[in-house]
This record gives C-alpha cells, structure tokens and sequence, in this order.
C-alpha cells in the first residue's frame, strides 16, 4: 500500500514536470490563462484516479456525474476569488468539517501544481 | 442579489451538515437512542419506505434499480453456493460430529443473533467466527474468513433464517457499549487519503448518484450477508465488504475478523434490529 502510493507520487511528480514543460510553449491568451492549462484542468478534474470530479459533481462536457455535491457551474459568481476556490479544492474541510470532498491538497492527492490546473479549468465553467 | 441568495442557501446547507455530523458524532446519546434517530433519519430521507424494505438496500428506496434486480433473483447467482453450503453444513467432521452441535436450534433459524456479545469469551462474535471455532474445536482446520466455503455455509445458514428480525440485544454493560462504541466510532471517523466515513456515503448521501451508481442507505445493509457480488463474481463476507469499503477511500483495510470489523458489525447490525434477514442477497 505504501510503496503503492509512493509510485503514485512519483507519478505525479513526472507528470508535474511534463505539464511544466508543456506549459513553458502554451500560448497566453488576453486574459492571462493559455487554453491549454484548462484542457489540463479539465484532464485531470475528470481522470477517475485524479480528481474524478464526475463522482460527484455534474460538469459541462462531462458523461454520467453523480448528484452527490452542487453542479460546478457559474464559478466566477459562486468563488469571485479564484484564490478562495483553490482552497476549497485543496482542503474542502476547513470550511466544513464533515464535508464528504477529499481534501485533494491536504491529502496529496494530486500534486499543487495540478489543484492549479484543476483550478483554472472550474473557474471558467 | 442572486449570488448572494446562492450563497446563503449553501452556508445553510453547509451548517446543516456540520450540526447534523456533530449530533450523530455526540456521545450522550444512548444506543436506543441511536437506534432510534438512525430510523428517522432514513425514514425522513425516504419518506414511504417501509423499515423492512431497507433490507433491499438501493433497491428498496429506487424503482428502477429494482427492476433489474428483481429479473436476477429469478436465477439467483448464489444458488450454487448455496447448495454447497447445506451440503458442508450437513457434512459430519471427522470426529462424526457436525456443525449443528455448535449452535443453538441445530444452526437452523439463528442468523438474526449475530453478532452478539459473549459475556464467556468477553467479545462480540460474529458468524462466522464461530463457524471456525467450531471446526477448530471438532479437530478441522479453519476455513479463509471472507469467501469460498465460510461464504457458502454463512449463506445457508441465513437463508434457513430468512424472515426473521434482526435482534441484537441492545449493548448495556460497560463491555458491551465499549465494543458498540468503538463500531459507532469507525462508521463516522473519517479516513483514508479521501477523508470520507462511512457514513458520509451510507448516511448523509444515501440515495444519491456516485458517478452512475446509487449509494445504498446503511439501514439494513447487514440483511443480506453474505451477498453474491457481480464485482466479485462470488460470494463473500460482511467483512471481505468491508475491506472493499475502506479501500475506496484509500485506507488500510483491518484484517477480517479483525476486532475493529466485529465491532462495526456489532453497530452496524444493532442499527438493523427489526429488519428481516433476508440472505444471501445479490448485488452489483
């Protein structure tokens, strides 16, 4: 189990490097945000082994989600912070203990640099 | 204005759950009460739903589901095991003697006493621990804890069983309510790198969607033990489940048999009391 999840984090960390890399090439649009980060965002937010968002959340362009939590839409007037929706991404529980959402950033689940990714591509929905 | 309205209504719901999670989570509470604000819960969730109906897990609370499953009960995929069961069950040890000699009413009719607390051994036993313990004590070996054989003959024995109501004595020595106390405790700790209880799935979001699937409420989850899984494609324990449970979220799962499992059943089962057994059940 272990030793499991420290392959996991190893690739995760090989995975942060590649999309690191990827990102140094991206075009930056006027708004400050490349198209590709949210086409990552996206990648991970609906990976069953990352974020698997669709568990719970309905999401555009996402087949099958579950009921479980709000659909992740209008994000900008829901968290007009971007900075605040990170945060309850990284750690849903501050804000309420029993909350049923994996702490993605607490836990380690996936990687800061992919809360960021994941981030970019739900504030836009 | 409308934002502001969204807002308000999630920090509602938002307390809700945090006050709900603390009310459930308070220790005053005796285990009546538990028993008896668990019932309300589902039934204020599920209005119309019958106790017993509970022991049909997703299918008693949705139609649909129901449907489907009703078309495989027509060919039950436990019936195999089944048959093996009755035919083990009636199979003399070498010593000639049988299982029936370690069980009240020959082992017939008795499922729904399980788990109880032995004021003798000073534990809550479980089934299928004494189905070991009584090959163990004929000269036999013990069989695997989770499936195969203990499966097959667990499944006979609530099938003769079916009908009755679960009646796990309500814990009331200090021994008892510290085993009952320390299943209460596992089903509402969170853990595991997902951070969810059992209970934030089978309680607080029973009958919602996870991705395409029904959670089932956790109210006569322990009816139809031993079940026949299609994601396993055979029968297995109570116990193989959950293992099964604690590893979707990514936590350790406790040996079966293990302490922590027999104390989550003793709970798990008290919270049934009064539903029918209605084992072996088949699931997805």
């Amino acid at each position: 189990m272990r030793r499991f999840s420290r392959i996991v984090s190893t690739t995760s960390i090989i995975a942060v490097a590649i999309t690191g890399l990827g990102l140094a090439s991206a075009t930056v649009s006027a708004a400050g945000t490349s198209k590709s980060d949210i086409e990552k965002g996206q990648e991970i937010a609906f990976s069953r082994k990352k974020g698997n968002c669709l568990a719970c959340h309905k999401i555009k362009g996402g087949k099958l989600p579950g009921n479980i939590a709000p659909p992740l839409v209008a994000m900008q007037q829901r968290f007009p912070d971007k900075a605040k929706l990170r945060a309850q991404i990284f750690d849903s529980t501050v804000a309420s203990p029993n909350s049923i959402m994996p702490p993605f950033g607490r836990h380690k689940i996936i990687s800061g640099k992919e809360i960021d990714l994941v981030t970019e591509f739900i504030y836009q929905l | 204005m409308k934002v502001s309205k969204i807002k308000k209504t999630l920090l509602a719901l938002t307390a809700a759950g945090v006050l709900g999670g603390a009310a459930s989570n308070a220790v005053a509470t005796t285990p009546e009460d538990d028993l008896q604000n668990f019932r309300e819960y589902f039934y204020k969730k599920f209005p119309g739903v019958p106790l017993n109906e509970y022991g049909n897990g997703v299918y008693g609370i949705d139609q649909a589901s129901r449907q489907t499953w009703e078309a495989i009960e027509e060919f039950p995929p436990y019936e195999i095991d089944l048959e093996k069961g009755e035919e083990l069950f009636n199979t003399p040890f070498a010593n000639g003697k049988t299982y029936a000699s370690c069980f009240k009413n020959g082992g017939i009719g008795i499922r729904q006493n399980f788990p109880f607390y032995s004021k003798e051994h000073k534990q809550v036993k479980t089934l299928e621990q004494v189905i070991n313990e009584c090959r163990t004590r004929n000269g036999e070996k013990a069989l695997g804890w989770k499936k195969g054989d203990i499966a097959a003959i667990s499944a006979y024995m609530a099938y003769t069983s079916r009908g009755k109501a679960i009646h796990i004595k309500t814990p009331t020595t200090a021994d008892e309510i510290s085993w009952y106390e320390r299943g209460r405790k596992h089903f509402y700790a969170k853990r595991g790198q997902l951070n969810m209880s059992c209970a934030n799935c089978h309680q607080d979001n029973a009958g919602n969607y996870i991705r395409a699937d029904i959670l089932s409420p956790a109210l006569g989850h322990v009816s139809h033990f031993p079940v026949y899984r299609a994601k396993w494609g055979s029968m297995g324990t109570m116990h193989r489940r959950y293992g099964g449970c604690n590893k979707q979220v990514r936590a350790l799962p406790f040996p079966a048999q293990s302490d922590e499992y027999k104390a989550l059943e003793y709970f798990h089962s008290y919270m049934s009391n009064g539903i029918e057994v209605n084992g072996p059940g088949s699931r997805k």
